[in-house]
């Protein structure tokens, strides 16, 4: 009797476990924007096939950001240009919102570390670029392009010409034109590699500002292991030949960070571990093509 | 997989290539010559250096001015036969007359209709032919086999083709201008417009763009400035051809004129003649590089 009693309320138990882990999972998987599943990459060079992405698993929940770094050569460039859909992987599935990605689309914003402006048409026009193919009203479209030049900083340069920028400002028009199209995910490759280390910083705080107010997902790739762990709230280490995800590392530091940031302890901590990561990555290689030739 | 790491060397700051190699031996070289400095050059003579305003005008006017003077002071001087060089008043005296007589203008204006038609149609056809071809790899295996053997045959030897084909008219010269110019005009567009930047167009698809406007909102006008300067190359060689077509054979325009000339032996006409040919080929140019200034003020 009393052992009945007590298998029943043990079956409740499990069961309203159950149940708690199936809505959990539920709304985990209705807050994963966007996944990766087993996504390898192969190209053909003289003849050869050289595979330079296999087996890459990466989820990315909604309003995260996510770092990948990695040595040259370990495929990050080309795992961002098959979210955005610029290439098609060889193996594996890659979905946006459950929906398998087939191409590109202003869902997945994408900028290069060359910021790849229109050179004829202004900061404002280069901005508008993605309204204007969505045939808005013009006011609609001002209000929305006004908005992002204010939030990257650009109200005072919207009638320049790209050649007439520097680098940094030239990186936030193409931050403008791709979240005014509001991207699902935003995409960045190696977004300020060209960058001095000043204006670096300053483009560094600015996304950071930008993803908070805009909540946009990001999925930012970089070789540089300390902006990684600045921005982001998940760090992806890349191996090299093939490139595949060796660690992943959650950043436990503060939601809220500034450039002093950068010299706590935990920050230095972390920062030492992924660029140990990354270097037994990037000499894995060194060592296996010593032996090879 | 943090475990990974432990199991191979890490080095700080430590480099891979090259440990273990033997070191080879530095000492015992001799010391390397050393080359004197050399003196600072003027402004006038130095690499790629701006020069004064008005060292610039200065040598702007003397390109043209010298050649003019030289002229002047041969024939004047009557070193050179005025049967081989008229002088520098006659030449200005026979042109005048020429175009007090109406005679200029209507061979000018025949002239230029002429390369308006020729040149005209070849842009026409070369500007989309080049864009498809720089665009789609399809179209470049298309076109490209085929212009690029048609190019290097020389338009000249069509001319007595053409006059089988279309007759002593309009016909033969237009068509000359065209054959002359249109395929050099579409292999330049295709350089051009192949060298719109990959990251460009793939930036563009994800901000939404088909690929219909991927083409007309981004590679055309990328294309636009180099496009005009392959025009204003190319409008020079539709300008000789047609003088070439004029001289073998035709009734009006200014290479019937310079014909005309020798054969009355006015070398004062032939000159003048060539130097309104000159003028209008400087005025062709300006008028292309203001409109190519205008257009491609981004690309400078």
């Amino acid at each position: 009797m009393n052992g009945d009693m007590n298998t029943d309320r043990n079956t409740d138990a499990v069961n309203e476990k159950w149940a708690a882990a199936e809505r959990a999972e539920r709304t985990e998987r209705a807050e994963r924007v966007l996944e990766l599943r087993g996504v390898g990459k192969d190209f053909r060079v003289r003849g050869r096939t050289v595979t330079a992405l296999d087996g890459v698993d990466l989820r990315v929940s909604r309003g995260e950001f996510v770092c990948v770094v990695g040595a040259s050569g370990s495929g990050k460039s080309t795992l961002l240009s098959l979210v955005a859909g610029l290439a098609a992987p060889t193996r594996g599935e890659i979905t946006l919102d459950g929906a398998p990605v087939t191409g590109p689309g202003p869902d997945r914003g994408l900028v290069f570390q060359s910021a790849s402006l229109y050179p004829w048409r202004t900061v404002e026009r280069n901005v508008a670029f993605g309204l204007e193919l969505l045939r808005l009203s013009k006011a609609e479209r001002a209000r929305r392009v006004d908005w992002y030049l204010a939030e990257t900083g650009l109200a005072g340069l919207r009638n320049s010409l790209p050649g007439q920028l520097s680098g940094g400002q030239r990186q936030r028009v193409a931050i403008a034109r791709a979240l005014v199209c509001e991207p699902e995910v935003l995409l960045l490759d190696e977004p300020f590699g060209a960058l001095d280390v000043q204006t670096k910083e300053d483009m560094q705080l600015l996304i950071r500002q930008v993803w908070q107010d805009t909540g946009t997902t990001v999925l930012m790739v970089t070789h540089d292991v300390e902006e990684a762990v600045f921005l982001g709230q998940r760090v992806v280490v890349l191996a090299c030949d093939p490139g595949r995800v060796a660690a992943e590392l959650a950043v436990p530091l503060p939601a809220e960070r500034d450039l002093a940031s950068k010299r706590t302890h935990a920050f230095l901590e972390l920062r030492a571990e992924l660029e140990d990561q990354v270097r037994a990555q990037h000499y894995g290689t060194a060592e296996t093509d010593g032996a090879t030739r | 997989m943090t475990g990974g790491s432990t199991s191979r060397p890490v080095q700080a700051g430590g480099v891979a290539v090259g440990r273990g190699a033997p070191r080879l031996e530095r000492s015992g070289w001799p010391a390397l010559p050393r080359r004197r400095v050399s003196r600072p050059s003027s402004r006038l003579t130095a690499i790629r250096t701006p020069i004064s305003r008005r060292a610039r005008s200065t040598l702007m006017v003397l390109s043209l001015l010298l050649p003019f003077l030289a002229w002047w002071v041969l024939s004047a001087t009557a070193v050179v036969p005025p049967k081989v060089l008229p002088p520098l008043g006659a030449t200005f005296e026979a042109g005048w007359q020429l175009a007090m007589s109406g005679e200029l203008l209507t061979d000018l204006w025949a002239s230029t209709e002429r390369v308006l038609y020729g040149f005209g149609l070849a842009v026409l056809v070369s500007v989309p032919i080049g864009i498809l071809m720089g665009t789609f790899l399809a179209g470049e295996a298309l076109f490209e086999p085929l212009f690029a053997m048609l190019r290097y045959l020389p338009a000249p030897a069509f001319i007595p083709l053409f006059l089988v084909w279309f007759g002593i008219d309009e016909a033969p010269k237009i068509a000359l201008v065209f054959t002359g110019t249109v395929f050099f005009n579409t292999l330049m567009t295709a350089d051009v417009v192949r060298s719109v930047p990959r990251e460009l167009i793939d930036v563009s698809y994800t901000l939404g763009a088909r690929r219909g406007e991927v083409l007309r909102k981004v590679i055309v006008p990328h294309s636009l400035p180099g496009i005009i300067d392959s025009i204003r190359v190319n409008i020079a060689a539709a300008w000789a051809l047609l003088v070439v077509a004029e001289v073998v054979s035709s009734t009006t325009g200014l290479g019937r004129s310079i014909m005309q000339s020798q054969r009355f032996q006015r070398i004062d006409e032939m000159f003048a003649v060539l130097l309104v040919i000159g003028v209008v080929g400087v005025v062709m140019d300006v008028a292309l590089r203001l409109l190519r200034s205008r257009v491609g003020r981004w690309a400078a």
